[in-house]
């Protein structure tokens, strides 16, 4: 053969060994992950408040239920359901787990449950999802945002690292400000296991 | 004016005394007050203000003890005795020592404190806690320390204030008007010898 004909042959090979790979890249990730995930209880559902001065409230919730679907077309058809009792606050201190419960804060006696309902996911790479939806808590609803990012997958089961920051003042639970920040600083990790 | 002399204290004195005092009588109330409510938030708010007013005393004396050390002190007054006038020095001495003592035995509550609350007075300047290490015995211990050191200080100031208005209204020496302003006319000569004349007449 002519080197010019070599050449044009290795080309249209490379070019649809390129193809073939990348289409196949493209596709496998979300379709196998597709499918409805129970929150684990192994989830860690984190939260940090700065302190004037220095430091932070730091703890977690753990009571906490949910799920999430994960479409394996169209990320955006995606959502979450999840739902965190705040009683189950903890944060190294009972008295300040007390009072987080109290009607300063929570006010856990009159509502029990904080509720997050996605209404869209948008993905910012190749691992990262914008979720946006409704958070409901202490009486309020309010749009809230987190940035989530793929953890591990394997199987049946996938994390997620999940971050936002919520102003508690839009759910009244302003106390003691001047002191605590107003932003709770969310840093999750949520285990979904579908099947 | 503003400096003591041997009749009487000067204006800076009489200030920083009258303006502990009040804060005194406050700060008991806002330290017993969270027992009379429910809430929670309102328990956090009496406490932070219970902190801020806290920190001012102990700043007002300081400087009322760094300024008897740099002023003169008033004369013994011809009217008292001896012995009254060690008892009296006593009472006030101790009144110096608890006015920096209780509120640095608050600092130490909240420095040892697990609940690591930061103390921002008036919600301008950030106290930085006491290097001291956090357990909840240490805590219990400067609570304890702080809320008997308060109560020994109301009475001990009940006294000093009972004996204060003695001099002045049984005795009518004028002891009392030594930690008042004094009117234009009466800024100059002794005025125990005043009031012995006032009442002969």
């Amino acid at each position: 053969m002519s080197y010019r004909t070599t050449n044009s042959i290795s080309s249209a090979g490379l070019a649809l060994a390129l193809f073939c790979f990348t289409g196949a890249v493209q596709a496998d990730p979300l379709a196998e992950a597709a499918g409805e995930y129970r929150i684990e209880p192994s989830s860690h559902i984190g939260f940090r408040v700065e302190k004037v001065g220095r430091g932070y409230l730091a703890g977690d919730f753990s009571k906490f239920r949910g799920n999430f679907r994960i479409d394996g077309h169209d990320v955006g058809r995606s959502n979450v359901d999840f739902v965190v009792m705040p009683a189950s606050v903890r944060t190294g201190e009972a008295r300040m787990e007390n009072f987080l419960r109290s009607d300063a804060l929570f006010d856990v006696d009159a509502y029990p449950e904080i509720v997050f309902r996605s209404t869209s996911v948008r993905q910012t790479g190749p691992d990262s999802a914008i979720i946006e939806g409704d958070l409901t808590a202490h009486g309020r609803t309010n749009k809230a945002a987190f940035v989530a990012t793929v953890g591990q997958r394997s199987g049946r089961d996938i994390s997620f690292h999940v971050q936002g920051s919520i102003s508690r003042s839009d759910y009244g639970m302003d106390a003691g400000q001047s002191i605590y920040s107003n932003q709770v600083e969310f840093d999750m990790q949520l285990q979904g296991s579908r099947g | 004016m503003l400096r003591n002399r041997d009749t009487s204290y000067g204006l800076v004195a009489i200030t920083i005394h009258w303006t502990i005092a009040a804060l005194f009588v406050g700060q008991m109330l806002l330290g017993l007050a969270p027992r009379w409510t429910h809430s929670m938030a309102l328990q956090f708010t009496l406490i932070q203000w219970h902190k801020s007013f806290g920190f001012l005393i102990l700043a007002l004396a300081a400087l009322r003890l760094a300024w008897a050390l740099l002023n003169k002190w008033p004369r013994r007054p011809v009217a008292i005795e001896r012995g009254e006038w060690l008892a009296a020095k006593t009472v006030q001495g101790s009144l110096y020592a608890l006015m920096l003592v209780v509120p640095l035995t608050g600092w130490a509550l909240v420095s040892t404190s697990t609940l690591d609350v930061p103390s921002f007075a008036f919600n301008m300047v950030v106290i930085p806690d006491l290097p001291m290490a956090r357990s909840e015995a240490t805590e219990d211990f400067w609570r304890v320390t702080h809320q008997w050191l308060a109560y020994a200080t109301a009475v001990i100031a009940t006294g000093h204030m009972l004996a204060a208005l003695r001099h002045e209204f049984w005795l009518g020496d004028g002891v009392l008007k030594r930690m008042w302003p004094a009117r234009r006319d009466e800024r100059s000569g002794d005025q125990t010898k005043r009031r012995h004349t006032a009442a002969r007449r």
